[in-house]
């Protein structure tokens, strides 16, 4: 099961902002994307989570499969630590949120409520959620705003953890995890202003 | 989907989560109307079951903009579009516990304030019955407004306008099914009609709505 993106072409508000990306993620590895603010990494991340309906191009290996985070983490503020993973948990039909609160540290913090977390609690958290989801595919959105060093750290060993169950891992980022992953850079991809006019729903919407 | 609606309704009863706003909204308008309209009985009675109908769709419409607002600012709605569970499912499950925390309320509260209008003996019955039918279809319709304008920044005004015409069926038959019963009179034909509109939102509501959320949350 590999996830594998041919010849994709993505909008963002009407406007296409990337075509003919290629790429292919094999189990038990991880991909990283490069590019600068506005290349297109969010558009193309919720493209392939099927939030957003591509312009052209197929995506294959990605129903029922992906596992998302996005810039906001889905949290509850009036619900616990505990209370919010176990929600995501059954959502996808899993028991055990163990092991996600003992990869990031959140042990100590499962009884309080996730409105009085500081960011990068927060943001562990929302991390968390990804492994009670029992899904292959994960798919990141600059997952470590707001981390520290130490908290990249348990983030990177829970990717890690997850390749080498044969899991797949797409991340967007600015940093180096320390990951042994490929990078792929969508700036070449930019589509071209002449291909900037058609193809919009804006009148519809 | 228990999940959903057990954190839903988890969420509504916690400090914040806007449960009673209906109901409060509710007993303030109805408490209102006999100071304004004056102590003649007659009146009030004439009036109950439009005024108590009236409150209980503006309770209903109040609360609607947290319906899905509150999960899209905080990226819950993304992730539950990528999860297993149906959207349609998850509007349904929305819809059911809006009802549960604001129309359910609203049913049970609506016999104690008929006594405050000087409802007619005979119409306490098919008030209860004709909200009961009637509210759920108000849950089901706002769901699809709110999934409308949930990207828009204060979209309750926009959302209001869309969402109060598509009312108006259910709120002229469950009026008229509580006029009709105070006065006496059978009630069964809009009481019937009542809950064809409900059953028929109920089934086919939540296929518009997911569809527009789908288009709303690109």
């Amino acid at each position: 099961m590999t996830l594998r993106v041919t010849d994709l072409a993505v909008a963002r508000g009407g406007v296409p902002v990337l075509d003919g990306v290629t790429f292919a993620v094999a189990p038990g590895t991880a991909l990283i994307l490069r590019g600068p603010n506005g290349a297109g990494k969010t558009t193309l991340l919720r493209c392939i989570a099927g939030l957003q309906p591509p312009l052209s191009g197929r995506i294959d290996g990605a129903e029922e499969t992906i596992a998302y985070a996005g810039h906001a983490d889905g949290l509850k503020a009036m619900l616990r630590v505990r209370e919010n993973l176990e929600f995501w948990a059954q959502v996808f039909g899993q028991t055990d949120i163990a092991p996600a609160l003992i990869a990031y540290d959140l042990e100590p913090l499962q009884n309080r409520l996730a409105g009085t977390l500081s960011a990068g609690q927060k943001r562990r958290l929302g991390l968390a959620r990804l492994m009670v989801t029992g899904r292959p595919v994960w798919v990141l959105d600059e997952p470590t705003v707001s981390l520290d060093v130490a908290a990249v750290e348990l983030f990177a060993a829970a990717v890690t953890a997850h390749l080498a169950g044969g899991g797949m891992a797409l991340i967007a980022t600015h940093i180096n995890l320390g990951l042994d992953a490929q990078t792929f850079d969508i700036t070449p991809f930019r589509a071209k202003l002449s291909q900037r006019s058609a193809a919009s729903d804006e009148a519809f919407l | 989907m228990i999940a959903l609606l057990r954190r839903d309704l988890m969420l509504a009863f916690r400090a914040g989560g806007g449960f009673g706003l209906g109901l409060a909204f509710f007993l303030i308008v109805t408490v209102l109307v006999p100071f304004s309209v004056g102590p003649q009985s007659d009146l009030l009675a004439t009036i109950a079951p439009g005024v108590l109908w009236l409150g209980a769709l503006l309770a209903c419409l109040l609360s609607l903009d947290r319906l899905l607002a509150l999960d899209f600012e905080d990226g819950t709605l993304d992730l539950l579009a990528t999860a297993p569970l149906p959207l349609e499912a998850a509007l349904s499950v929305k819809a059911l516990s809006h009802w549960l925390t604001t129309g359910l309320p609203l049913v049970l509260a609506a016999p104690l304030l008929g006594v405050m209008l000087n409802l007619a003996p005979s119409g306490y019955l098919w008030l209860v019955a004709s909200l009961g039918l009637g509210t759920p279809a108000l849950s089901v319709i706002g769901a699809f407004g709110a999934a409308l304008t949930v990207g828009i920044k204060r979209g309750g005004l926009l959302m209001s306008l869309l969402v109060l015409p598509l009312y108006v069926p259910t709120l002229i038959f469950g009026a008229e099914t509580a006029r009709r019963g105070a006065m006496g009179l059978d009630a069964t034909t809009p009481l019937i009609l009542l809950a064809g509109i409900t059953f028929g939102t109920i089934a086919l509501m939540p296929f518009a709505s997911a569809a527009v959320l789908r288009m709303t949350l690109r």
